[in-house]
């Protein structure tokens, strides 16, 4: 129901930041993502940042998903 | 893509496939409750890739899929009034009411324009200064923060030919409602990944403990699905019911604070009426009081004539998981992508679509 | 006379074209000129001296052209909207188009006629540029534009300008070309990236605020076909999945040959921000369209040979086998994910919508 992709963000200026997905550039609201910075990645959706990735959390995932039993 | 490649591996895949065909003891009933997810089971041909004991049933999670027939008639009304343009996400367009449908009256002349996102339906009350734009806002928790924020920036810019249909939903309802009427064993719930981004994991914990149904909040790569559908399995065995995460990367037990917060500044909930399900308690949101010179429906007061399911359409027991689409009279024989019938059909993660597509 | 009279002269000259210029830039397609008038002489004149050919300049009713052997015909219109965009424009289009559709049979394309149709209020200076544009692209892939036609309609009669062009080509002894001809055991290649064009006109749209530098792959094929039925005439069935993109094009193919068909998801190239874009609107890269990009049913046998030439290729040097032809599920595509499921690929239903929920 609710596509959302990831993007980095570029740049920030106040409640707006320049984000790239896989090369596209667009403009994303983040003010639901209050403490993002420039590099980190977020998810977008419908123009607007939702959430945070956890770059952490998502190698921990891939080690979950490697494991065998 | 960086967190989209790493979780479409093949070798990983089949490797979860392998953890979840040791639990060939259950035959168990999962539901995804996200129209998200059903496109990826599907787009993935995930099916296939999983043993007979377990099934897979698409839940209530399209938005286009579960607006009212009524709701949709009025939408349509509120194009037909030339001095309107109705902004829209591309879906919404095609899904036919009892009468006509917005593509029709496109075709009639309605002004009738596909967003991506709520900002250019702004821009375009923006640029229209003397006609009023009205903005079709559907879509679950994922959606509602942001049609909120942008109500918000609507009345700080003092923009006065802005108005929102608000037709929003609420997931956890809807879930309970299908446990309630017990019309079909649920032994697990993959939760959605980004409605769960708003409202956390919390919101889901009176389902494990209440009914007892263990869920997995899962993200939307095909590895994640998978995972979920392990995590799933792993619960029922060990006789757990619980709430876990796989998708923690991006979803946290209290959810988005933020977003909760737009919601509640703008919205209220209330009984709503959904396609399949009827009317569920407490599991709409509508513009406060606050915000109702911003609403459609008090602003153009739409007016509908009786309107009419097709009364053949199997949306509604194809929703709740009860019917697949090919137990339904209309399905591929008069009822097809081209030619939709039902909501269920229109959408791309209708589960109609996506069996007509992908099956 | 006065030698500086010349220099004078010399420097006068781009001047007064700039005078010239200028007022060209002010000047707008009028009923007048599909009056068949005065104007509409000029009209087709600025035409005829661009695409200088013998044909033509008879300025006689028909072309009349001489031939020897099996002929392939074709014709397509061309209305695509914004005319100009990233990667090409509807000149490059039309010429680019129906040269490609005559090379998908195995055809040398020879000649092509072009008409337009063109709104009232039109800009000359942009109709020069369109022509220009055909020009090149009818130079580059080798084709005479032998004969022509433009009308004029009141203004909202059409949308700036539509074009039709319509090609003939001569095709070799001993090539049978045909979506009816592939065979079981056939492997299937495809030129290069995917979707490239249909997201190129979606991004310059600018319906949507994002920003790409995809461009559009409108490119000539009869180069690359030439150099695949030198190595080998053995090809079975060829062609550019241009509306309904590559998922449509092959399911084409199973239905009219009567096969299946597999191909492996991974194997297809798409540029990163075509994907970008795709993941971002919900939209299937299979479905989009190309201009510029052909898939080939070939022996197995000849396979790695039509490869490597198509490698060589400037218009196929991404060039990847992506599939076979199978005898199961007849009439069916069936894709092999990238997690190593399985689906059924039908062809593009309606239009693709962006999708945000």
């Amino acid at each position: 129901m609710c596509l959302a992709i990831p993007a980095k963000i570029l740049k920030i200026e106040d409640n707006l930041a320049l984000v790239d997905m896989a090369g596209v550039k667009r403009q994303a609201d983040i003010r639901m993502v209050s403490n993002a910075r420039v590099g980190e990645y977020v998810l977008i959706h419908a123009g607007f940042a939702i959430e945070k990735i956890g770059e952490k959390e998502a190698e921990e995932t891939l080690q979950l998903l490697r494991e065998i039993i | 893509m960086k967190f989209v490649d790493e979780f479409r591996d093949r070798a990983i895949a089949e490797r979860i496939v392998k953890k979840i065909e040791r639990f060939d003891s259950l035959k168990v009933n999962l539901m995804e409750v996200c129209g998200t997810h059903t496109m990826v089971i599907f787009k993935q041909g995930l099916k296939g890739m999983l043993p007979k004991n377990v099934n897979l049933l698409s839940g209530p999670g399209c938005p286009v899929c579960v607006t009212s027939q009524e709701d949709i008639d009025k939408t349509i009304e509120l194009a037909k009034d030339e001095n309107v343009i109705i902004a829209t996400f591309g879906d919404m367009v095609r899904v036919p009411g009892t009468n006509s449908s917005l593509e029709k009256e496109r075709g009639n002349g309605a002004d009738v324009r596909i967003i991506y996102s709520p900002s250019e339906a702004l821009r375009i009350a923006r640029e229209n200064p003397a006609r009023r734009v009205v903005f079709l806002a559907i879509g679950f928790e994922t959606t509602s923060p942001l049609i909120a924020a942008s109500l918000l920036d609507v009345q700080k810019e003092k923009i006065d030919n802005f108005y929102i249909f608000s037709s929003h939903k609420l997931i956890p309802p809807a879930m309970e409602a299908l446990l309630e009427s017990k019309e079909v064993r649920i032994d697990g719930f993959i939760c959605p990944g980004h409605v769960s981004v708003t409202i956390g994991s919390n919101a889901y914990k009176f389902i494990a403990q209440k009914y007892n149904v263990p869920c997995v909040i899962g993200g939307f790569e095909p590895l994640d699905v998978l995972q979920s559908i392990y995590m799933l399995l792993k619960q029922i065995k060990e006789k757990r019911t619980e709430v876990e995460i796989e998708y923690f990367r991006a979803v946290h037990p209290e959810g988005n604070r933020i977003a909760q917060e737009l919601i509640d500044e703008v919205f209220e909930v209330s009984d709503v009426m959904w396609r399949g399900l009827g009317t569920i308690p407490k599991s709409g949101l509508r513009l406060k009081r606050k915000f109702s010179d911003f609403d459609a429906e008090k602003e153009f007061r739409p007016k509908t004539k009786k309107s009419k399911e097709n009364p053949d359409c199997a949306c509604g027991e194809v929703l709740r998981g009860v019917k697949k689409p090919t137990q339904c009279k209309l399905y591929r024989k008069i009822c097809t992508p081209e030619e939709p019938y039902g909501p269920c059909m229109v959408s791309s993660e209708g589960t109609c679509a996506a069996y007509y597509k992908y099956g | 006379m006065d030698p500086a009279w010349f220099l004078l002269k010399a420097h006068v000259q781009p001047i007064t074209n700039m005078v010239k210029k200028f007022k060209d830039n002010e000047k707008k397609i009028l009923l007048a000129h599909g009056s068949g008038g005065k104007l509409t002489h000029q009209l087709i004149k600025s035409f005829v001296k661009k695409f200088r050919n013998l044909p033509l300049a008879k300025l006689d009713d028909s072309a009349v052209l001489k031939f020897k052997g099996k002929l392939a015909f074709t014709t397509d219109s061309y209305v695509v909207d914004p005319i100009y965009f990233p990667g090409g424009d509807i000149g490059k289009l039309a010429v680019n188009g129906t040269v490609n559709d005559l090379a998908m049979v195995g055809a040398r394309p020879l000649y092509l006629s072009a008409a337009a149709i063109i709104e009232e209020g039109f800009s000359l200076v942009e109709l020069e540029r369109i022509i220009d544009s055909m020009n090149r692209a009818a130079r580059a892939a080798g084709v005479k534009i032998v004969t022509g036609d433009t009308k004029v309609v009141e203004k909202g009669g059409a949308d700036k300008i539509f074009i039709n062009t319509s090609g003939i080509g001569l095709i070799d002894s001993g090539v049978d070309i045909s979506s009816k001809n592939a065979r079981i055991g056939d492997r299937i290649i495809l030129s290069g990236t995917i979707g490239d064009h249909g997201i190129a006109i979606l991004s310059a749209r600018e319906k949507f605020d994002f920003q790409t530098k995809v461009k559009s792959d409108s490119q000539p094929l009869n180069g690359i076909v030439w150099e695949i039925l030198k190595v080998s005439k053995k090809v079975h069935a060829l062609r550019d999945p241009t509306r309904g993109g590559l998922a449509t094009s092959l399911n084409e193919i199973a239905e009219q040959s009567g096969v299946g068909i597999e191909i492996e998801q991974e194997k297809i190239p798409v540029e990163e921000e075509v994907k970008g874009v795709c993941e971002m609107l919900g939209f299937d890269p299979l479905y989009i369209a190309n201009e510029g990009k052909l898939v080939a049913f070939v022996p197995q046998k000849d396979c790695a040979k039509i490869l490597n030439v198509m490698r060589k290729n400037r218009y196929g040097k991404d060039a990847q086998i992506i599939g076979t032809v199978v005898s199961r599920h007849k009439g069916r595509v069936v894709v092999k994910t990238n997690v190593g499921g399985e689906r059924v690929l039908d062809m593009l239903t309606g239009e693709q919508l962006p999708r945000i929920c």
